[in-house]
């Protein structure tokens, strides 16, 4: 694998994370238990499609193929996404949308403040842009996952079936392969396992708080961020997502 | 000497781009904002640097066309403008005026300890938060409990 390559894959696995969260916290669009947090919900999907413009538009850069951000996007099927699978798997309830939230944020918030060191200069100014709007999101998922888990007994039932369900996607965050290690010699990336003592200490302060129970397993689901097998909601998520350039290809507005 | 003759200065671009409101909040300018970040000529082309406020937020193809818009009535005809996202974009950038006339719009200017400091209607210290999002991107929804009015506060970033 050429550098390249290693930092095209890197640039989709950045892109492809907020592109699919980023379409999955947009489903809530008008269906939000109050208005706030509908409008706090569609305010976190519109950051997380305007990071994926800036990771997607470098990938097209980077690979030199004269692909667009949109291109990506939208032209690619489930097989091609490098997202991991926490992004993909389905909205749930409320408390399961904000627990992959605060899963993903605490992830994304680590990562970014990493990245902004990174020794690519645009990959820097896109974590340094993005961080400032990750720091929000993970404030307000955090709240929210402290607020309901430590809340009414329903409530605190439903966070701690949403940590159980979303704990085995956790570890797929920080797996690291080839990619990862081309990343780390060309100072552009940290190593994802790296990140996880960060992660663990921050994420167990947050759940110990909302009096939720970590599971007691490692198992860890993946195949995401490689490609290799995606959950079955990708696709359906695809078909959404991907419906006007399925239907009229190279449509325009 | 006639380049001096044709190109206006940019003493004067910055004041014409100080007349283009910001489409969302329209009381302040896009150079109250801070977006404006250079105004530069490179022989015969203006180039304008413009730094994003949040990445996703939809006003920034409207700011691009009226940017383009408001030079190309004063005659600017070879026009680039430049993204650039590095440094990110701060509300430490808003000037003072475009400050003032926020609060006197009803939306309570930035503060560094992250929260308004008071009701922009009735002045009162005792204000809470509704939710750090609000109507676009850049707010957080707060309310006054005195007057019990709800406001937008433009969150510091």
């Amino acid at each position: 694998m050429t550098r390249e390559d290693a930092f095209f894959q890197f640039l989709l696995r950045m892109g492809d994370n907020t592109l699919i969260l980023g379409h999955r916290v947009s489903e809530w669009c008008g269906h939000a238990p109050v208005l706030e947090e509908d409008i706090a919900l569609a305010n976190t999907a519109l950051d997380l499609i305007g990071q994926t413009q800036m990771w997607l538009g470098l990938a097209g850069e980077v690979q030199g193929e004269g692909r667009t951000a949109d291109d990506l996007a939208f032209l690619r099927d489930a097989w091609d996404f490098r997202n991991v699978l926490l992004c993909e798997v389905p909205n749930g309830d409320f408390g399961r949308t904000l627990m992959r939230q605060f899963l993903f944020d605490a992830w994304h918030s680590i990562q970014l403040g990493r990245l902004m060191k990174s020794s690519d200069e645009r990959v820097a100014a896109i974590a340094e842009k993005a961080s400032k709007e990750v720091a929000y999101h993970l404030e307000r998922s955090a709240d929210t996952v402290v607020g309901l888990g430590d809340g009414t007994e329903e409530s605190h039932r439903r966070m701690q079936e949403a940590l159980d369900y979303l704990w085995p996607y956790v570890g797929e965050m920080f797996q690291s392969d080839d990619v990862d290690a081309e990343m780390v010699k060309a100072g552009i990336a940290p190593d994802p396992a790296s990140l996880r003592e960060e992660y663990d200490v921050l994420v167990s302060r947050i759940l110990g708080d909302a009096t939720l129970i970590i599971p007691d397993s490692s198992f860890a689901h993946k195949g995401g961020r490689t490609g290799a097998m995606h959950t079955e909601h990708l696709g359906h998520l695809l078909t959404q997502m991907q419906w006007l350039q399925r239907a009229y290809p190279g449509a325009k507005w | 000497m006639s380049q001096v003759t044709t190109q206006p200065s940019t003493t004067w671009i910055w004041e014409w781009l100080d007349a283009v409101p910001d489409p969302e909040i329209p009381v302040i300018s896009l150079v109250d904002l801070g977006i404006i970040r250079d105004v530069a000529w490179e022989g015969g082309t203006l180039v304008v640097t413009v730094t994003p406020t949040y990445s996703g937020c939809p006003a920034t193809s409207v700011i691009a066309m009226d940017i383009e818009t408001a030079l190309r009535d004063r005659g600017i005809t070879d026009l680039r403008l430049k993204t650039q996202i590095s440094p990110a974009w701060t509300t430490d950038w808003l000037t003072e005026k475009g400050r003032t006339k926020l609060e006197e719009y009803g939306i309570a200017p930035p503060q560094p300890a992250g929260g308004p400091e008071k009701c922009p209607r009735c002045g009162s210290k005792d204000v809470t938060r509704v939710s750090q999002f609000g109507s676009t991107p850049c707010k957080a929804h707060w309310r006054c409990q005195d007057c019990l009015e709800p406001f937008d506060y433009f969150k510091c970033i």
